[in-house]
């Protein structure tokens, strides 16, 4: 089982992927998280340019196909969802009968260094995924102050917290397998 | 309120010593989590007159306060919070203040934040007087208090995604002062 991992944030030691590291060791054996590095790649979306597909755009949209699952961690600028990862998911979106988003289970976490863990950019984040056509899971994860809040292995030392991880992907990982038809 | 004996404080103005003392404040986030906060610079006394009425008077810096993450002391500093420009100082001025036999610290006064003025109440305790090292005669007080933010002005909220609100309005005002005897 594939998950791929998308970090909203470029930032070098971006908390989000410390968390996305960490979210990787409470994975089962049988699941890889994939992390997709060239967000800063991808041009500003142009509608103009929706048929040409950027290389970076491309291999986005491939790497989503592949994966099983798809795991954001979004920090939050200004209220809301970073430009890259809205820039990024809006060209993956296009066109949208094909995009490789419909239908694909998602989830998303987020940190933070203020108060509130990029609740407000997760809860865009999942409207978003949602309305491509993603079947998202319906939690949230807040890592305020996250210079305090993450160990060195990118776990959230808050017991309430890790739960929260490992449920969030235990409900990624249910929404990858097929699903009982009802009687 | 206590019913127990009072005993007057020692007459004479006590100044409050900055360098022991500590002027902080608490508010939960996240509606789980606590968030603490401090102002650097701040005066105040204690004095009590010749008929023994004691009256405690103080006032803080706004934009000396400290909080972890800088742009979240940017935010409290605006017009969302506190205004600093425009209302620079917060103060304070007893109008009641009863010591118990035990030490127990009642008092009430106006405080006055961001223009705005209510009587609150604020109780702990009264240690000393005590001779330092230096020879100072020195006396240690505690207080708490609980407002609510809004009355003063303080009125920046945000709805959480999944219910509940960003920010408390109930936040404990938390002053430890070890106060020094003018000479």
């Amino acid at each position: 089982m594939r998950i791929l991992g998308l970090v909203g944030s470029l930032r070098h030691d971006s908390y989000n992927a410390q968390l996305l590291a960490g979210a990787r060791g409470l994975l089962p054996a049988e699941a890889e998280l994939v992390l997709f590095d060239r967000l800063a790649e991808i041009p500003p979306f142009n509608e103009d340019e929706e048929l040409s597909t950027p290389p970076a755009v491309a291999a986005l949209k491939a790497a989503i196909a592949r994966a099983d699952a798809v795991l954001v961690a979004t920090p939050e600028y200004n209220a809301s969802i970073p430009g890259v990862l809205k820039n990024a998911l809006d060209w993956v979106s296009r066109p949208i009968a094909e995009t490789p988003l419909r239908g694909k289970p998602a989830a998303v976490v987020g940190a933070s260094t203020g108060l509130f863990g990029a609740v407000w950019a997760q809860a865009e984040t999942r409207k978003v995924l949602s309305t491509i056509g993603a079947r998202v899971v319906d939690r949230e994860l807040p890592i305020g102050q996250a210079d305090e809040a993450l160990d060195a292995n990118g776990l959230p030392r808050e017991p309430e917290a890790l739960q929260e991880l490992s449920a969030m992907l235990d409900e990624l990982l249910d929404l990858t397998r097929p699903q009982e038809l009802a009687a | 309120m206590s019913t127990a004996t009072t005993q007057p404080i020692a007459t004479g103005t006590w100044k409050i010593d900055t360098i022991h003392s500590h002027v902080g404040f608490a508010v939960k986030h996240m509606v789980v989590s606590t968030f603490r906060g401090r102002f650097e610079d701040y005066a105040g006394s204690l004095s009590a007159g010749e008929d023994g009425t004691p009256r405690l008077e103080g006032s803080v810096d706004v934009d000396s306060i400290v909080v972890k993450d800088e742009n979240l002391a940017a935010h409290l500093k605006s017009p969302d919070f506190f205004d600093s420009a425009s209302h620079p100082r917060i103060s304070f001025v007893s109008e009641d203040l009863t010591v118990a036999e035990d030490g127990a610290l009642e008092v009430e006064g106006e405080l006055t934040i961001k223009g705005h003025t209510h009587r609150v109440t604020a109780r702990g305790s009264v240690s000393g007087p005590h001779v330092d090292i230096a020879g100072s005669d020195k006396l240690g007080v505690e207080l708490e208090a609980v407002i609510d933010r809004r009355e003063f002005g303080l009125e920046w909220n945000a709805p959480l995604p999944k219910g509940g609100f960003a920010l408390d309005n109930d936040v404990k005002l938390q002053v430890s002062l070890e106060l020094v005897k003018e000479a």
